[in-house]
């Protein structure tokens, strides 16, 4: 192994972001280490997805910088980011619908097993050899998803809860370094929580990757992430362990109001 | 056969040959195009005054005639493509009409609106169908690889493309370039088949009659499209003896297409073992005409 778990892999310096007037992220510093599970919480509308669209060039930032393993990659394009190896997922799920699983994560995974122009259009060469290699270890990944069953049904049939894990399939055939899961639990039962907590456990172990992950289900958080970044109001206001932001003021009257006796 | 039937077969290839590059981009990437004719007639007067005023061995001519096409179509995509949404088919539209516009006033080296007579009478039916065969094998073969479906994912969600590492202006651009070479080699048989082009025969009616063969036969379907072609191609020839009802019928076609298959004749299934699998599941579960093709 060559990654040092004690290494930087992703820093953020003073990040501003700004829609019209409104501070949507607003001088928001923080590092990450390598092979780090880090959680980022924040009522609604603190600016979490917004860190997220920063870090993989959706948008730009006003001022500030992003820093990806020594690489400043703040005015990179989206794909530019992505071929950095890392790898997101949305809120709102943002499969090919029509596509099926198995195309789904084939569509991710042949960004590493590239045939050229003229092997594909003629079927001639490598084509072949890249196109299984291509597609079985595309069932690997949906097998240890368990998807497996699934492979063939078109993506917008499944339900929501596969459509999930379909997509972070998806984000790990990109084979990333830093994985970022935006609101993977949501719209999701206790139950499917729960599975997804083992699930975002074992891939952190598994493939030994970083991953930033933004939740608002709190027991999903203070249960797998050992390092917690909170946020309100594009700002933000504690970061540790799961006891200190759990005893943080600032984090207590983010969510639950201020107390009444000062 | 008779000459009667070699033409119509030759026209079938020659349409089929534009409708599969109007079918990569608009079925498969999702732009759509109102200016395709442009491509062609960019095709067929490269062809033509290369045949008749220099010569040129016409299958090198045809080439070129497609090459012409394919640059035209990088120099028009790389300013409008970079976008998203539906700069091009706007763009797409004064394209197709300033191209004619520039053929009718070229002067002797289009001959202007008369037309431009005398072209080598070269697209013979062996020669229709050796390109019809050779370009629909380079395109089946290119929408079963990689590119088929980089194209699909940039047509279906841009966002998730690009998050998938995907230069997604690169690959709709590369779609425009292959669609408009393969347009511009269909033109350039059509001149060889006919032995006169005019600008006219390139005009909005050409373009938009490509784009609803592509629509008929299903958006994302290569074997729906050449099933379009086909149907539509007929549809004008068969009832060419009741000319003035021609185009009646062929709306009324389009317009039954609309309503009793939305998504076209094919959907997004290719004709295949894995489309009779599908159908075979559907009709075993006895639900076939209730959910229609749809899956």
């Amino acid at each position: 192994m060559t990654k040092v778990s004690k290494n930087i892999i992703l820093k953020l310096d003073n990040l501003n972001k700004y829609f019209g007037g409104v501070p949507a992220v607003k001088d928001i510093s923080f590092s990450i280490n390598q092979r780090e599970l880090v959680g980022l919480i924040g009522p609604n509308g603190a600016g979490k997805t917004t860190i997220f669209n920063l870090i993989t060039g959706v948008y730009f930032p006003d001022s500030g910088h992003i820093n990806f393993q020594g690489e400043d990659i703040t005015s990179l394009k989206t794909y530019e980011v992505i071929r950095k190896n890392i790898a997101r997922t949305f809120q709102n799920i943002r499969l090919f619908p029509r596509s099926t699983a198995l195309e789904n994560v084939m569509v991710a995974m042949q960004q590493h097993h590239a045939c050229s122009f003229g092997e594909a259009i003629t079927h001639f060469g490598r084509w072949g050899k890249k196109e299984r290699e291509i597609k079985l270890k595309s069932m690997d990944i949906l097998d240890k998803m368990g998807l497996a069953k699934r492979a063939d049904q078109p993506a917008r049939t499944l339900p929501y809860g596969i459509q999930r894990r379909l997509e972070i399939a998806r984000a790990l055939a990109l084979d990333p370094e830093f994985l970022l899961l935006d609101e993977p639990a949501a719209g999701m039962n206790p139950e499917e929580v729960n599975e997804l907590n083992h699930l975002i456990v074992d891939i952190h172990k598994e493939l030994k990757i970083t991953i930033l992950v933004i939740e608002h289900h709190m027991d999903l958080v203070m249960e797998i992430c050992p390092h917690i970044i909170c946020m309100n109001f594009g700002t933000k206001i504690a970061e540790g362990n799961p006891d200190e932001i759990q005893r943080h003021p600032e984090v207590l009257k983010a969510y639950l109001g201020v107390e009444v006796d000062e | 056969m008779s000459g009667y039937t070699d033409g119509i077969i030759i026209l079938l290839c020659i349409n089929s040959i534009a409708a599969m590059g109007v079918s990569l981009l608009t079925g498969f990437t999702g732009i759509f195009s109102l200016g395709h004719a442009g491509y062609m007639a960019v095709g067929a007067y490269t062809a033509a005054i290369l045949t008749f005023q220099y010569e040129v061995n016409f299958i090198l001519a045809i080439l070129l005639g497609g090459a012409m096409a394919a640059i035209l179509g990088y120099v028009i995509g790389v300013p409008t493509l970079k976008l998203v949404g539906d700069y091009y088919a706007i763009v797409s539209i004064g394209l197709g009409e300033a191209i004619r516009l520039l053929l009718e006033n070229g002067g002797t080296i289009t001959r202007g609106a008369r037309g431009y007579p005398g072209i080598p009478p070269y697209t013979t039916l062996t020669i229709a169908l050796c390109f019809f065969v050779i370009m629909a094998f380079l395109m089946f073969n290119l929408i079963n690889s990689r590119f088929g479906r980089a194209f699909k994912a940039c047509r279906d969600d841009y966002i998730a493309a690009s998050l998938l590492g995907y230069n997604t202006s690169k690959y709709r651009i590369l779609s425009l370039v292959l669609s408009a070479f393969y347009c511009g080699i269909s033109g350039a048989l059509l001149g060889g088949f006919l032995s006169f082009i005019q600008p006219i025969m390139f005009d909005m009616i050409k373009s938009t009659e490509l784009t609803a063969v592509v629509v008929f036969g299903g958006l994302g379907s290569m074997t729906g499209t050449l099933i379009g072609a086909l149907i539509i191609t007929l549809i004008t020839e068969l009832f060419r003896p009741i000319s003035q009802y021609r185009m009646l019928i062929y709306g009324a076609i389009l317009v039954i297409i609309m309503i009793i298959r939305p998504e076209g004749v094919m959907g997004q299934h290719e004709f295949g073992p894995k489309l009779l699998k599908v159908l075979k599941r559907k009709f075993l579960r006895g639900n076939f005409s209730k959910e229609g093709g749809e899956s």
